[in-house]
């Protein structure tokens, strides 16, 4: 230290930024090329990637003469495999949503971003297309050297190769896509015909711009930076959160291993400072800096410290599943005693109610029933008052029904419009219009209460029943 | 400056403030080149393909010869070849016909309605309830009629009923009288009904005669609806209807549609003001 006060400023400008050197973030100017490394989470996240498998196989399955599950974006309708599911009851969709929403949040603050780690179409994929760019190219060091090298023919071979399949991947991923939505046999005949709708076309195209770009190159740039869901995951976590942590206290000093030197007199923790924890990481990040933004709980730093811990002896674990509660020696906070927890699986059963609740009570028929509003009511020629009222009869089978429409047993009424029953066609609503007329005598009150009946029987020989309440209005 | 910067190798661009606030020189994050360019790519490929850049004499068509008018035409010309089919059906229909066929009808209803609204709704009422002075078309009463092909007469031909005005051939006694009948709902028990001739027009039994379009006088409904019905009778039998010689007879024309609307439009308004409530 001198008085020289230029220096004494340095001084503490050093001591400002000194923090700040660990500040680093990843914008993606140098390509991440991960090591892979076998192991047992490596394993687990090929197996959670399979969760994919249906996203391709589902659109194929046929139920009856249809396709199992598809929806029907022309006809406004969503089968799934012998229910058939309108619009009308599309609320039990907003408690899907809040239901997987739910289960998102109570597993992040269980087990951190499992989602992400393992299950994320952003991380499935990109680990499809690495592999793939491992498979050509060889491992990261071979891939570097290829990307810097000279343009060869080999080169060009094995690049047009890779792009080639990352486009048909992504072709597979838009076309499975819309298969959801349209007959997928018949999408493939349009397609190897050249007769594809242009909703088709530009969905399969976005798909394949988008599986190349975003798997392909922006890869942990997603997460990083467009995905909301990596943000709104960070504060679901706690120090209860179970995550890939570096254990420092076992680790640091961190320290190489010296050859033939003696485990005994060793002053170093047990971590080697060998990188392989950074070298396998798909976004780049370095564990031991501890949990942070970057880090999508993938768990394959587990796999290379171990690997390493194997190698040399130590106890497996350095890098392990763990809350920051337990590694700073806390005890672990049963489950009950997590408020999260109680309030997440309320939630969840909440919704889960709901959904068995709306399932469970699909009316194959439903009416509804208009009452027509100018004029209230006419006065008829016998003086009795007359009310008018659309009645719009909603099918959900697969099947026409003849519905009969009846109205209550007033004293004096008379139903006009629906001697013949409504042919209500399958899968549609279908509108009478029917008229009601009471002797003055007989009416109670300005405004009664009508209550509408619609029967029918389907082909099996069920009764089908739905029942609507509407007023009939007269004068005073 | 590249000699005596004070924080070399930072990639800063030399100029430095308060000593220490400088600018660096880090290029953007890599997505956001991407996006950048892809955006540019994208505008240059909106140019080619549509209308873009206006010049003096006209603007840039686009290889797609897309245009606004064209889509709406497009569209136009969808909902006419869905509609097609239905008015294809419905051109060699009767209107009684249309009415036994459901489909048909409801078809018809819907697409009258404006046809309703541009020629009708004035007088009758958005949805046939009538308005002061005019018949209500949504209840059972018609003068004329409600069979389906009577409506659409009256359509096609107008109407004009005509009741002579009784000021000069009735006491004030008498109008009161027969006003006093007509209001219980049994004109023919009055004497005077049958000694002036009222039945003439009104029928023996005071039904009316839908052949003339004489008014019933024994139902509910009343032509001409006024808050004070009594004083309404009265001034309806003493000053007549569209008698021309009382000024103060009361007006009460349908007017001829039959030479502003096709056969086609009238025979659908008449499927429509049958099914409003009322047609027999
Ligand atoms: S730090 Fe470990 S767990 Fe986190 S993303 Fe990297 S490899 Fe996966
Ligand atoms: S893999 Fe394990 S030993 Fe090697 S640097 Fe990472 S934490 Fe240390």
């Amino acid at each position: 230290m001198s008085d020289n006060p230029q220096s004494r400023h340095d001084a503490v400008v050093d001591e400002l930024y000194a923090e700040a050197v660990h500040w680093e973030i990843n914008t993606g100017e140098e390509t991440i090329h991960a090591k892979r490394v076998p192991g047992k989470w490596r394993i687990l996240k090929w197996l959670a990637s399979l969760v994919w498998v249906p996203f391709f196989l589902g659109p194929y399955l046929r139920w009856d003469d249809r396709q199992a599950i598809l929806f029907d974006i022309p006809n406004r309708q969503f089968h799934l495999l012998g229910i058939t599911i309108l619009p009308q009851d599309f609320w039990m969709l907003s408690l899907l949503l809040l239901f997987f929403a739910i289960l998102l949040a109570v597993v992040t603050a269980l087990a951190g971003r499992v989602w992400c780690g393992f299950f994320c179409f952003q991380t499935v994929w990109t680990d499809v297309f690495t592999w793939l760019e491992e498979k050509l190219e060889g491992p990261p060091q071979k891939r570097k050297k290829l990307d810097q090298g000279a343009l060869t023919f080999t080169k060009v071979r094995i690049k047009v190769t890779k792009h080639t399949l990352w486009l048909v991947i992504g072709a597979l991923t838009g076309i499975s896509f819309v298969a959801w939505f349209t007959d997928a046999y018949q999408l493939w005949v349009d397609l190897f015909r050249f007769n594809l709708g242009a909703t088709a076309v530009v969905t399969i195209l976005l798909f394949i711009a988008g599986t190349y770009v975003l798997a392909g190159y922006l890869r942990e740039q997603a997460c990083f930076w467009l995905c909301p869901y990596a943000r709104i995951q960070g504060v679901m976590v706690d120090n209860t959160t179970a995550v890939p942590t570096y254990d420092f206290h076992r680790g640091e000093p961190r320290g190489r291993v010296k050859k033939g030197g003696g485990e005994a007199q060793r002053t170093t923790g047990d971590c080697v400072d060998c990188n392989q924890c950074v070298a396998v990481c798909p976004t780049g990040v370095d564990i031991r800096q501890g949990q942070q933004e970057g880090c999508i709980t993938c768990a394959l730093c587990i796999d290379a410290c171990d690997a390493v811990m194997e190698k040399l002896d130590r106890p497996k674990g350095l890098i392990r599943y763990e809350s920051l509660d337990v590694l700073n020696g806390k005890e672990e906070r049963p489950l009950y005693k997590r408020p999260r927890v109680w309030v997440y699986s309320l939630v969840l059963l909440l919704s889960l109610t709901g959904i068995g609740y709306g399932m469970a009570t699909l009316d194959a028929i439903e009416i509804k029933v208009i009452h027509s509003r100018q004029p209230l009511y006419v006065l008829q020629s016998d003086g009795s008052i007359q009310n008018k009222y659309t009645i719009k009869v909603l099918n959900k089978l697969t099947e026409d029904l003849q519905v009969t429409i009846t109205a209550p047993d007033v004293e004096g009424l008379v139903l006009v419009g629906a001697d013949e029953p409504v042919t209500a066609r399958k899968g549609m609503v279908t509108a009478r219009t029917v008229f009601v007329r009471i002797p003055r005598e007989k009416i109670t009150a300005e405004s009664q209460p009508m209550v509408f009946f619609a029967e029918t029987t389907d082909s099996s020989g069920e009764l089908l029943v739905s029942k609507r309440e509407s007023v009939f209005i007269a004068p005073r | 400056m590249a000699d005596n910067n004070p924080f070399p190798g930072e990639n800063n661009t030399g100029h430095i403030w308060d000593d220490n606030l400088r600018e660096l020189d880090n290029p953007p994050p890599r997505w956001w080149m991407i996006a950048f360019w892809a955006s540019i790519i994208w505008v240059a490929g909106y140019g080619i393909l549509y209308p873009m850049i206006p010049g003096l004499t006209g603007y840039t068509k686009g290889i797609m010869g897309w245009t606004q008018i064209g889509e709406y035409q497009e569209g136009v010309a969808e909902v006419e070849k869905v509609r097609g089919e239905f008015e294809a059906q419905l051109q060699g229909m009767t209107a009684k016909e249309i009415l036994a066929n459901e489909g048909l009808s409801s078809y018809t209803i819907a697409s009258a309605k404006v046809l309703f609204g541009d020629n009708c709704a004035a007088c009758h009422g958005s949805n046939g309830q009538g308005g002061p002075g005019f018949p209500v078309i949504a209840d059972d009463d018609w003068l004329y009629g409600g069979a389906v092909e009577t409506i659409e007469q009256t359509i096609t031909n107008g109407r004009m009923g005509v009741m002579p005005a009784h000021a000069k051939l009735l006491s004030e006694g008498e109008v009161d009288k027969l006003a006093a009948a007509v209001m219980s709902g049994n004109p023919a028990a009055e004497p005077l009904y049958m000694e002036k001739a009222c039945f003439a027009c009104h029928g023996p039994d005071g039904r009316g005669m839908q052949a003339l379009g004489s008014a019933n006088l024994t139902d509910a409904v009343w032509r001409f609806n006024e808050a004070d019905q009594q004083a309404s009778v009265k001034q309806t039998i003493r000053h007549g209807v569209n008698d021309t010689s009382d000024p103060m007879s009361r007006a009460a024309v349908m007017p001829k549609f039959g030479d502003r609307l096709s056969a086609n439009e009238i025979k659908k308004l008449a499927v429509y003001v049958y099914k409003l409530g009322g047609g027999q």
